[in-house]
């Protein structure tokens, strides 16, 4: 109380000349630069895999196809860049979607089973591969809907409402296979995950795609304010005329459909769809990416180029694993420290205590003035 | 009939349901073989799902639980099999180091204010790259305490033989509804669950409560990891992946709010065995394909969610009509 009316009594001095930029780097510990943090821990692992092995930004093209160290990065990013696009929108409305991996294996399962029916020479216009594709991405933008439907109309909170789908999806996914891991050989499928236009692969087009259409609805229109506002407060946002009800289930279908097309890329990959093993914990990944990215799980700020740089943090971090000597098992041990390293600078309490660490150094500094 | 006990009444309705169709269908669901059976398969969960029921009711998460069991299992194998140490030291070392696991875990949470589903997302990577950095094969356990605590069963009349895990299971259970309904620290933990800054202005110590449920719930993980490690006598990195999935969803199912503040360690127990009959009738049953236990478990989830949402507030979807101005929207 007494300080909030110290607060009031103090004059605000309107006239002090503003910088241009908040940014100083006195305020590196406490401050909320997030974008900052981000960028520099993705420096820092790039660097760190390239005094790992030395060959790490050689990019090569050899049958028309780049290869390297970096190219595999970005390939490999694409499926989570793709999972935390559809994340950072649940995450921003204060949700989570822990049934992405689910959904990508069930997917992965409706194209393989569908198009082994095409190959068994059905003439199904159904079974095509273009129809194929389509049909998948309906499916999880359906599983999605049933996430919206339990979170928003039913209240029910995101981390149980996509429990449901996380624990059923792989069951179901392995009913719709039959149990099996079924290969295809359809090359429009395979090019999904396998394809190459100017050299790069598809998945980093399809996952760049991804992103600039998501980033365009959501921040030149005033959904992603909306978004956000949801996230914020719902009630507020309720009382200013908001329907948060549609908003969730958009993002919700959004994070369906993300999954779906990631489910099709790791499916193309290795041209079967193993529904035991398809997105197994990616959805782990996803979040881990949206966080490192900076956006808050209490919902609110959030922010999709950073995010999918955190999809590119967490796979530049798995390549430098396993091109590094270290031992193979030891990838896990490393990805959790950095990821508590990385949300440890994140954490404004923890700023703050390493701020009060620093204090005598700066008042040393003030006396030496 | 208080609304708050409704959902436990249900769970245990269910669960009681689908018992008597199972022992309708296969009359040696009435056996002392099954229930044994069912106590030590589901002993090592259900141990780690009470540790979950108390993060979960000061409402936290605690997604470490599976890979603290199985790090515990390779640790154990490791330093008695390779290493030849005392399995007692052992088991003290381990059950040491899963209570500062979970404490700096906790202080994370609490101190440094990052959520706990990350900070038990790292933990759960950590311990999982601790096992498998110690070792990838599974490793067997020969000691002679080993063998003494498998032949340390009570056998019923029927074959039906009550294990060591079985035994340590219910003894936690109990420990765990005294710990919960009749102690300052149990009281703590709902308060916080309920309301932190109600139970702060109450004087609740919300910190050192919220890292001693964190502390809790990993010492119990070690435990159940050691209950495992002596009822399979071998240590294997890749056992219980995903366990911590399994195990909250059985807290759900016994009754537990994610809100916080409402459960019951008793619910838990039938959360952790619901869907160990279900397997077993799968199996007897023969011809059902496995992965309907799945579908069965997220079904049965929904199930109680739903109930336990129409029970709690009217959602939305069934209050159009009586809605007058926007009242009913929730700001979990």
């Amino acid at each position: 109380m007494v300080e909030m009316e110290k607060q009031v009594l103090t004059p605000v001095n309107e006239n002090k000349p503003q910088r241009a930029t908040n940014f100083k780097w006195r305020n590196i510990f406490r401050g909320d630069n997030r974008a900052l943090w981000t960028i520099l821990a993705l420096i820092i692992i790039l660097l760190v895999d390239r005094m790992v092995s030395p060959t790490f930004f050689t990019v090569r093209m050899v049958n028309g196809r780049l290869t390297g160290s970096l190219i595999n990065t970005l390939d490999g990013a694409a499926p989570i860049m793709l999972l935390s696009i559809g994340m950072t929108l649940v995450i921003a409305t204060k949700g989570v979607d822990l049934s992405v991996g689910a959904v990508m294996a069930i997917c992965a399962a409706v194209s393989a089973v569908l198009i082994n029916r095409h190959e068994a020479g059905s003439d199904n216009i159904l079974y095509y591969p273009g129809f194929v594709i389509a049909i998948a991405i309906l499916v999880g933008a359906l599983c999605g809907l049933w996430n919206g439907i339990l979170v928003a109309l039913f209240d029910i909170q995101p981390i149980i409402a996509t429990l449901i789908l996380m624990v059923a999806g792989r069951g179901i996914a392995q009913m719709i296979t039959d149990g099996q891991s079924p290969t295809y050989t359809d090359e429009t499928l395979a090019y999904m995950g396998q394809g190459t236009i100017f050299g790069m692969p598809f998945p980093v087009y399809v996952a760049a795609i991804a992103l600039v259409v998501v980033y365009l609805l959501v921040r030149r229109t005033a959904l992603g304010l909306l978004i956000e506002s949801v996230g914020i407060n719902a009630k507020a946002s309720h009382y200013t005329g908001v329907n948060a009800t549609v908003i969730k289930l958009f993002v919700y279908i959004i994070s369906g459909i993300c999954a779906a097309i990631a489910g099709l890329i790791v499916a193309g990959e290795n041209t079967y769809a193993d529904p035991h093993t398809a997105g197994l914990w990616s959805e782990l990944d996803a979040i881990v990416a949206v966080v490192i990215g900076g956006t808050l799980l209490s919902g609110g700020r959030f922010s999709l180029v950073l995010s999918a740089l955190g999809a590119l943090i967490i796979q530049s971090l798995r390549i430098g694993l396993y091109i590094s000597d270290l031992h193979p098992n030891a990838n896990l041990v490393v990805k959790a420290i950095v990821i508590l390293l990385v949300l440890l600078l994140q954490s404004k309490e923890f700023k703050q205590a390493v701020g009060r660490l620093f204090k005598p150094v700066l008042k040393l500094r003030a006396v030496f003035k | 009939m208080k609304s708050r006990f409704f959902p436990l009444l249900v769970t245990f309705l269910v669960f009681s349901a689908i018992y008597v169709y199972c022992y309708y269908h296969f009359s040696s669901f009435g056996s002392m073989r099954v229930v044994c059976n069912l106590l030590r398969d589901n002993a090592h969960l259900g141990i780690a799902a009470i540790g979950m029921t108390f993060v979960i009711i000061s409402g936290g998460i605690d997604l470490s639980v599976g890979s603290v069991i199985a790090f515990t299992g390779v640790f154990c194998a490791l330093m008695i099999t390779r290493e030849g140490m005392d399995p007692y030291l052992v088991f003290a070392i381990v059950l040491g180091m899963g209570t500062i696991f979970g404490a700096v875990m906790g202080v994370f949470i609490y101190y440094f204010k990052i959520p706990a589903f990350i900070v038990t997302l790292s933990g759960m990577f950590l311990a999982r790259g601790m096992a498998y950095v110690l070792t990838t094969e599974s490793i067997r356990i020969t000691h002679p305490l080993y063998i003494r605590v498998s032949k340390l069963v009570y056998i019923f009349p029927d074959k039906g033989r009550f294990t060591f895990a079985a035994g340590a299971f219910l003894a936690v259970l109990v420990i765990g509804i005294y710990l919960a309904h009749f102690t300052r620290f149990g009281r703590n933990v709902y308060a916080i669950g309920g309301n932190d800054t109600a139970a702060l202005m109450m004087g609740v110590p919300v910190g050192r409560t919220t890292i001693m449920v964190y502390t809790l719930s990993s010492f119990l993980a070690t435990f159940a990891g050691i209950v495992l490690s002596l009822a399979k006598r071998s240590g294997d990195s890749t056992i219980t992946v995903g366990a911590e999935m399994d195990i909250i969803a059985a807290v759900v199912i016994g009754g537990t709010l994610l809100t916080g503040g409402v459960g019951y360690v008793i619910g838990t127990f039938i959360g952790v065995l619901l869907p160990g009959v279900i397997r077993t009738y799968l199996t007897l049953e023969g011809s059902l394909s496995p992965w309907w236990i799945k579908i069965v478990v997220g079904g049965l989830l929904f199930g109680f969610i739903a109930m336990q949402k129409l029970l709690s507030t009217r959602p939305k979807l069934f209050s159009f009509r009586r809605q007058v101005g926007p009242t009913t929207v929730s700001t979990a």
